[in-house]
């Protein structure tokens, strides 16, 4: 307790007297809290009966971690922090170093060279998981929230429907390949000019609401779009969804089908691997995700993008100097639905495989949280907060080696969700405003200084 | 006609459900002007409650009487929600209360998913069935009316009531109108706004735990995901009537109730959803603050 | 009525039999008055008055009950102003306004104010937004005027140091100078100032009246404003419309406002703290006022 020299003895001891009470208050509120769920298991017997299973062990488990964890903090972390932020008020800010300067630049070339790193550690077979599972899986989470960081981001409108558009573009791109044939290269675009329209057709009833009426009408239209996908059974196949999606080609002059003569690994002499088809999927969402980042840093140097902006921070302001709010509002969510809609058809290109399950409420909250988390309208701190929050959740179902702790019973996977909602959870309650904060201005007369966050809003729309 | 009649009773078994939700999401807005996404997951943490309880109930005396039964799971059920949300009031949403508004948002989000998985891993992903606790069915006029429903339509009139009086009639209730209308304001006049805060959310969830009970009761089944249709339903009532009106939430709630029941019996099960959230989109366009909501003036 | 201006007289904005009901009250009552072309007319009244309602409607905020807003451009091109929503007002009848309660985007840098307020004529120019992204050089230049004119004004408004940063990390009355700068990178001929001078100190009051002075000399631009700040009225404008309760009644050049009984009258009956300030321009013009007693 080094903080603590400076200090009278007495308050040391106080702070221990309060550690203690406080400690044994929150093991009392946990006994409370986790009696009932953790207590005791409802379990099915043979007959198919409910029974109860008694867990008092656990139960003690969790009590004890409670107390002893509020214990700690009161008596060590919250002193520790409050003394380092002392600290960090007290040092002079340093200057960005060279990899911060760069970070953008640097990650785009890790992820050039990502592919062939991890061909050359893990072979072809051993790297499809992780090109597939986190590169690919990262990246078209990184392209949606880029989407809607441009609704709810620069144009400050709360939507919380916006996996619709997703899987506007993901069953167009399914719909029309497998009716007409057509090829990704075609539907790539057309999938993308679906999702706007849609994205006009549905912003345009609800433009005159604002705050939470807005988000639930986004929620209601998210909804609307699956139950619609699950119901109409004659176009969509239903809950069974659509399958034997066709694959990409590069352009159409190699293909990846095994029976075609242009297939890629034939036409080079290759050993067949399902992963060439993966590695192009890679850079296919790389470049989709580079478009995205490349048009939204454009548009927000445009006209457009600096009314969506100052839309986000005053609307009666906006209409005062001759911006139309309606037209402005509307291209924000067709932009946004335009990006949803490119996502989704890669999305189905590369699962083969669509049905109304992957389109639920909780990935329109997902993409939401990793543009919160990021920092609204940062591409940088979104990419992050995706590449954290997505890996991360996609790490534990790697962790096998929990097994060898827990027994062979523990599933990892289970606590997936439950942990990254605890996360969430976290990362806000320590960064409200998400890992970056701060707004770089579009235009500047001698020097770009950084926005604080502490100005922008957040949109009342 | 009959068959109207049935179903106007359906509507309004399953509305006083939705109601009783929906007051917790109102009163958490009214107050603090947050969407408490998790609050469709504290009502299934209700019913969990009230499942574990009846379970610890039949095991202890088996033959125990119904009407006692169900009190003492709606007693529990209502303590251990308020609990739940008392703690995670205090743990996460006060620490960014004045903050950003998306900050809440999203931790709520985040609460959902932890609540709904936490009930996953402890409880087991399965549905928890129950025999039927209530099974008498009256006859009345060709309309047959079962227990439960009587039930669940008295005990949201007989909370309502209580509830409006505590609003309405008591200190409590003028310092939570008070927190409402100006939290800074109140704390200078000497309300104690974290309490008022913290009792209010503690006043949602054992609503939404009432809530809990009676869906256990009137379906028989329970499962994890089960905090988020009825979640979203309530959510959806409440802005339908007017978020922050409490009125208007009871109202919402009946109004989906009715709208889906009759949805349901004459037109396609299928598309019922469809037909509530249509509904809300439709109301609010016309009338962008809900049914009995105060229009929001455009101070210019 | 005394008439200002007396070698033009050409209206730029003619408000006809204008009322605006709220509810049950009458906010305007059947208002009529003239702005002119090259003028700074100011629209003052005790509390209540109907003012900002008055400027509301004008701006199309508001559509009133009844009546006719008329506003004529140089080159001859009229508009009824009340037909039009806000921002037609300022796209196409070229009526700007600034706020009683200011509204900057504080998010944004002061020169990101500034472009904002050119948002029209730069979408025009980046081909509502496809040519210009796909890089033409028409919007490039266009991109580069629009910083020029943003100069223009950062200079006349005194904000150039300040240009690079946050709107909301500025002081109160460089503030209240950003949006009229902002109003003026709309390039209207016609400009509402709802109340610039509240809140300002002294030394504060005057740089405004200069640069007011400096936009009327400079560019034309006739102005309407309200205020409370008698320092202001008097010094800076032409003509002067006295409302109460809804009502015209006083019209004229400020010294024949500052003389009219009626306007003595509504002052010392409604309002305190700006009694002392009509007593204040009583003594200092010296008039001997039989009627300054409230009947």
């Amino acid at each position: 307790m080094a903080n603590m020299t400076n200090t009278p003895e007495s308050a040391g001891s106080n702070l221990m007297a309060r550690a203690l009470r406080e400690g044994f208050y929150a093991g009392l509120v946990a006994l409370g809290l986790f009696v009932l769920f953790v207590g005791l298991k409802t379990d099915q017997n043979i007959l198919n009966e409910l029974i109860l299973v008694q867990r008092w062990g656990l139960l003690a488990i969790f009590v004890v971690i409670a107390a002893v964890g509020r214990f700690l903090s009161v008596a060590f972390i919250r002193p520790y922090l409050a003394e380092r932020k002392a600290e960090k008020a007290a040092a002079p800010v340093k200057d960005a170093n060279f990899f911060v300067r760069n970070f953008s630049m640097i990650a785009i070339a890790v992820l050039i060279v990502y592919p062939p790193i991890m061909v050359g550690l893990f072979g072809f077979q051993g790297s499809l998981k992780w090109v597939d599972n986190f590169g690919i899986q990262i990246l078209i989470y990184v392209m949606l929230a880029w989407g809607l960081n441009i609704v709810v981001g620069l144009a400050g409108l709360l939507d919380l429907g916006y996996v619709a558009f997703y899987a506007v573009g993901a069953y167009s791109y399914a719909l029309l390949s497998s009716h007409f044939g057509l090829s990704f290269w075609i539907l790539l675009p057309m999938a993308g000019i679906f999702a706007a329209l849609w994205g006009v057709i549905l912003g345009f009833p609800v433009l005159r609401l604002k705050g939470d009426y807005l988000a639930i009408v986004t929620l209601a239209f998210g909804e609307i779009i699956r139950l619609v996908l699950i119901n109409w059974t004659a176009v969509t196949k239903g809950t069974f969804g659509i399958s034997g999606i066709a694959k990409a080609s590069v352009f159409g002059i190699w293909s990846f089908d095994v029976s075609a003569t242009n297939n890629f690994a034939k036409v080079f002499g290759l050993p067949m691997s399902s992963s060439y088809y993966k590695i192009f999927l890679f850079y296919l969402i790389l470049a989709l995700c580079l478009l995205t980042a490349f048009v939204t840093i454009r548009l927000r140097r445009m006209p457009i993008g600096r009314a969506w902006e100052a839309l986000r921070e005053d609307e009666i302001a906006c209409r005062s100097l001759g911006i139309n709010t309606v037209t402005t509002k509307l291209t924000a969510f067709a932009t946004g639905a335009m990006f949803g809609g490119f996502a989704g058809s890669f999305f189905a290109v590369r699962q083969g495989f669509v049905s109304p399950e992957s389109f639920v409420f909780l990935e329109s909250a997902i993409i939401l949280a990793i543009v919160v988390l990021g920092g609204m309208g940062s591409l940088i701190g979104i990419a992050i907060a995706a590449t954290l929050m997505i890996g991360g959740t996609e790490l534990l179902r790697e962790m096998e080696f929990l097994k060898h702790i827990f027994g062979p019973d523990f599933t990892p996977e289970l606590y997936r969700m439950l942990i990254f909602g605890l996360a969430m959870i976290i990362v806000m309650v320590w960064k409200p405003r998400g890992f970056v904060g701060s707004r770089e201005p579009t235009a500047f007369l001698r020097e770009r200084k950084s926005v604080s966050g502490s100005f922008t809003k957040e949109g009342h729309g | 006609m009959e068959y109207f009649v049935q179903q106007l009773v359906n509507g309004l078994t399953l509305g006083s459900i939705y109601g009783l939700i929906a007051i917790g999401y109102t009163m958490v807005y009214g107050i603090i002007g947050m969407v408490n996404f998790a609050h469709g997951d504290i009502f299934m943490l209700g019913g969990f409650a009230a499942l574990i309880v009846y379970l610890v109930l039949v095991g202890l005396f088996g033959g125990i009487p119904i009407a006692l039964a169900l009190f003492i799971m709606i007693l529990v059920a209502m303590v251990m929600t308020g609990l739940w949300n008392w703690v995670i009031e205090k743990m996460a949403y006060r620490p960014l209360r004045g903050s950003f508004r998306l900050a809440p948002l999203i931790t709520a989000i985040g609460m959902s998913i932890a609540l709904s998985n936490f009930i996953q891993v402890t409880q087991g992903p399965r549905n928890k069935p129950i025999p039927s606790m209530v099974s008498s069915v009256y006859d009345v006029f060709g309309i047959s009316i079962s227990l439960k429903q009587i039930i669940i339509v008295v005990v949201t009139a007989v909370l309502l009531t209580i509830f409006w009086y505590i609003v309405n009639h008591t200190p409590l209730g003028r310092a939570q109108r008070a927190t409402e209308q100006d939290r800074k304001m109140a704390a200078l006049l000497g309300v104690d706004v974290d309490k008022t805060i913290s009792i209010t959310f503690i006043m949602g969830a054992a609503l939404a735990a009432v809530a809990g009970t009676m869906y256990l009761m009137y379906y028989g089944v329970i499962v994890f995901t089960d905090g988020f249709t009825p979640g979203v339903k309530a959510f959806t009532a409440a802005v339908l009537g007017g978020i922050g009106s409490l009125p208007g939430a009871v109202l919402g709630g009946l109004m989906i109730g009715l709208i889906e029941s009759l949805w349901s019996a004459y037109f396609t099960i299928d598309y019922k959803d469809v037909a509530t959230f249509s509904i809300l989109a439709i109301v609010l366009i016309f009338k962008p603050s809900g049914i009995l909501g105060r229009p929001e003036v455009e101070k210019v | 009525m005394a008439g200002t201006n007396t070698m033009t007289k050409d209206p730029i904005l003619k408000v006809d039999h204008l009322s605006m009901r709220f509810g049950g009250l009458m906010a305007i009552n059947d208002l009529s008055f003239e702005a002119y072309r090259g003028d700074i007319t100011a629209l003052i009244g005790p509390n209540g008055a109907g003012k900002t309602t008055v400027f509301n409607c004008i701006t199309g905020f508001y559509k009133p009950t009844m009546g006719m807003i008329t506003m004529r451009q140089k080159a001859g091109k009229e508009y009824l102003l009340e037909r039009m929503s806000d921002f037609e007002v300022n796209r196409d009848a070229k009526v700007a306004r600034t706020f009683q309660n200011i509204r900057l985007f504080s998010g944004l840098t002061v020169l990101e104010n500034l472009l904002v307020a050119q948002h029209n004529k730069l979408m025009l120019a980046s081909g509502y937004t496809v040519l210009g992204l796909l890089g033409f050089p028409a919007y490039k230049k266009a991109a580069a005027q629009s910083i020029e004119q943003a100069k223009y004004w950062l200079d006349k408004a005194n904000l150039t140091d300040r240009a690079d940063d946050p709107a909301g990390d500025l002081p109160y009355g460089a503030q209240r100078r950003l949006e009229i700068a902002r109003a003026m990178c709309t390039g209207p001929e016609f400009l509402c100032l709802d109340e610039p001078a509240a809140g300002l100190n002294p030394r504060e009051s005057l740089v405004l009246n200069q640069l007011l002075r400096s936009i009327r000399k400079d560019t034309g631009t006739s102005i309407l404003l309200i205020e409370h700040d008698m320092s202001v009225v008097m010094e800076i404008s032409d003509h002067v419309v006295v409302l109460e309760y809804g009502q015209k009644i006083s019209d004229g050049n400020p010294d024949h406002v500052k003389n009219d009984p009626k306007v003595i009258a509504a002052y010392l009956g409604v309002e305190d703290d700006e009694v002392e300030e009509v007593f204040e321009q009583i003594e200092e013009i010296a008039v001997a006022a039989p009627g300054e007693t409230p009947k």
